[in-house]
């Protein structure tokens, strides 16, 4: 249901504004709604704030260079936009990456899952008034990111990913230093679990708010913890198994109610999953290449570069034209924090997409948040909205 | 799997499917444009195909590659139930340029028809509330469309040319300043 400006201002209703820049709001949003007394009789979702035109920017772009602006749609777990994109890109081109990229894939991703999904956990108890868990769960992420800035030299923007491949293997010890730091984010985990899951207070503002069926989810397009909240067993990690999903061992958790508290326990189980994915991958990966030789995909190395002028001609072309896949269109769909993550890419045979559409996982939450805080208490706004955890540069590219 | 959908889709609408193909492992079907909402209808509620879920919704514009028509709308459907998928699309007249709406079929396709109307400018027929999502109800053209310059830039908050002049004139600073944001 859509409300229109007019309907929200009703004489016996009271509009208050919140957001676009809101103390209480992680991200600009700004939503308004008609109150009587404490009662959301109506409200209106505007988003927006942070389109910075990604689409437009790629289709300017050469198919390499689109990654950094990737690390900038989601950016609490960029190394799944990375994947996503460098996958979507291979189908198109019809080739795959070596072995030991696509694991080195799973783990990145992954730990960015975990990434994600701490930031989450902050978000919510943080905006909920529970300050100390905030500080619990970021020192968790610190420690991640220092795992991925090990990897990728950045800590946030870490554009790791090529087409064909990953940019270089994994630094000396990683394994050691991961598994070691494994045991520690499940310390975070199992002690924000304590703090919150059986709190009063937290349970009182997240059992029985904004309950979204199953079919409803479906209609809204939802996917990801949301929709698994609402108990629909649909992962795309096992549904459509991509990379090496299909040798992990690994459990899709999935909610009853589709209430706030079944999108937070969600959340909270896949942490645990994905640090057992983690542990498997590790300890499968073989050796090999980080990234094909295909030379019409990958840049050649600087040394060959520098000495031959076959390659150095290479290294111009892919510079200058970029890569050219064949007329055509795909739509590639990976599982990333929010849920699937699809890039629509249709080219021409030239050097430049001619269209390059990211599906936002957390847009879908977004639209149903209307109809899922109508009804309820002016304070179940924020938990509410929380547990879409919805993120600017995805949810407005 | 998504193959034998096409099929069935061809056979129940012999007339309406203008064109099939398939790239990659994703099948595509170009359906008439006035029957999209019969052909949609009837992919979700058929048992057997059940495609619950309207995945994604988008444009492209083809002016560059000379298509006529220019635009065409892409609609990517998935069945939650069978996990099968189909790629949907209908070819939009720059003439002609509308839609028939699927806000009453998929709950999400209100806001994916205001993205589309937004960027490119493509209306929805029976849509209960087409506006602008991204961008502002100020917003001059539709952005995505390939001549829209990407460095044309349009700030909300701006004042008058001519009051601008007339501050710097009283201090004593008029000369010619590039107009705020660019060209326009």
């Amino acid at each position: 249901m859509t409300t229109t400006d007019r309907d929200l201002e009703a004489p016996d209703l009271t509009t208050v504004n919140m957001g676009p820049s809101h103390p209480a709001m992680h991200g600009t949003i700004h939503i308004k709604v008609g109150l009587e007394g404490e009662l959301i009789r109506k409200a209106e979702v505007n988003i927006g704030y942070l389109h910075r035109g990604f689409e437009k920017e790629a289709e300017a772009h050469s198919w390499q260079q689109i990654f950094p602006y990737t690390d900038r749609l989601n950016y609490v777990s960029p190394m799944l936009n990375n994947v996503g994109y460098a996958l979507a890109v291979e189908k198109l081109l019809g080739i795959t990456a070596p072995e030991r990229a696509q694991y080195l894939r799973v783990i990145v991703g992954e730990i960015a899952r975990i990434c994600d999904h701490l930031t989450y956990m902050a978000a919510q108890t943080m905006e909920m008034g529970a300050f100390t868990p905030y500080f619990y769960v970021m020192k968790g992420r610190d420690w991640l990111w220092d795992l991925l800035e090990e990897i990728s030299g950045a800590r946030l923007t870490h554009s790791y990913v090529r087409i064909g491949g990953v940019a270089w293997d994994l630094p000396e010890g990683f394994k050691e230093k991961t598994l070691e730091l494994l045991p520690r984010i499940d310390t975070v985990v199992v002690e924000l679990d304590k703090l919150m899951t059986r709190n009063r207070i937290f349970l009182d503002r997240m059992q029985n708010i904004a309950v979204i069926s199953a079919e409803e989810a479906v209609s809204y397009g939802w996917t990801g913890p949301c929709l698994r909240g609402s108990g629909v067993d649909y992962d795309v990690r096992k549904t459509h198994p991509y990379l090496v999903y299909d040798r992990m061992d690994f459990e899709i958790p999935i909610g009853t109610d589709g209430d706030n508290m079944d999108r937070y326990l969600v959340r909270m189980e896949e942490m645990r999953q994905s640090a057992r994915i983690i542990r498997q991958a590790l300890e499968q990966i073989p050796p090999g290449p980080v990234c094909t030789d295909d030379k019409l995909v990958v840049i050649p190395r600087k040394a060959a570069t520098y000495n031959t002028i076959e390659e150095m001609i290479n290294h111009f072309k892919l510079v200058i034209d970029g890569i050219r896949p064949p007329v055509g269109e795909v739509y590639s769909y990976t599982e990333a924090g929010n849920g699937e993550l699809g890039f629509y890419l249709v080219s021409d045979g030239t050097g430049r997409p001619v269209k390059c559409r990211v599906r936002p996982p957390c847009f879908m939450g977004m639209a149903a948040l209307e109809r899922m805080i109508t009804g309820h208490m002016v304070a179940d706004v924020i938990p509410t909205f929380d547990t879409i955890n919805m993120i600017g540069g995805e949810c407005d590219r | 799997m998504s193959k034998q959908v096409l099929d069935r889709l061809c056979q129940r609408f012999p007339e309406a499917v203008l064109e099939t193909h398939g790239f990659r492992g994703d099948e595509t079907a170009v359906v008439r444009r006035e029957e999209i909402g019969a052909i949609v209808r009837w992919l979700r509620d058929e048992p057997g195909l059940e495609m619950s879920m309207l995945t994604d919704m988008t444009a492209v514009d083809f002016l560059q590659q000379g298509h006529d028509p220019r635009f065409e709308v892409v609609y990517h459907l998935f069945s939650v139930p069978h996990k099968h998928r189909l790629r949907l699309k209908v070819q939009v007249p720059e003439q002609d340029i509308q839609v028939p709406s699927l806000a009453g079929l998929y709950k999400i396709a209100d806001w994916l028809e205001r993205e589309i109307w937004d960027m490119y400018g493509i209306r929805f027929k029976g849509h209960p509330n087409l506006k602008r999502i991204l961008l502002y109800e100020e917003f001059v053209g539709h952005p995505l469309r390939k001549d829209y310059p990407k460095d044309r830039r349009q700030p909300l908050v701006r004042r008058p040319e001519n009051e601008i002049a007339e501050v710097l004139a009283r201090r004593g600073k008029a000369r010619s300043l590039p107009t705020p944001g660019g060209a326009r």
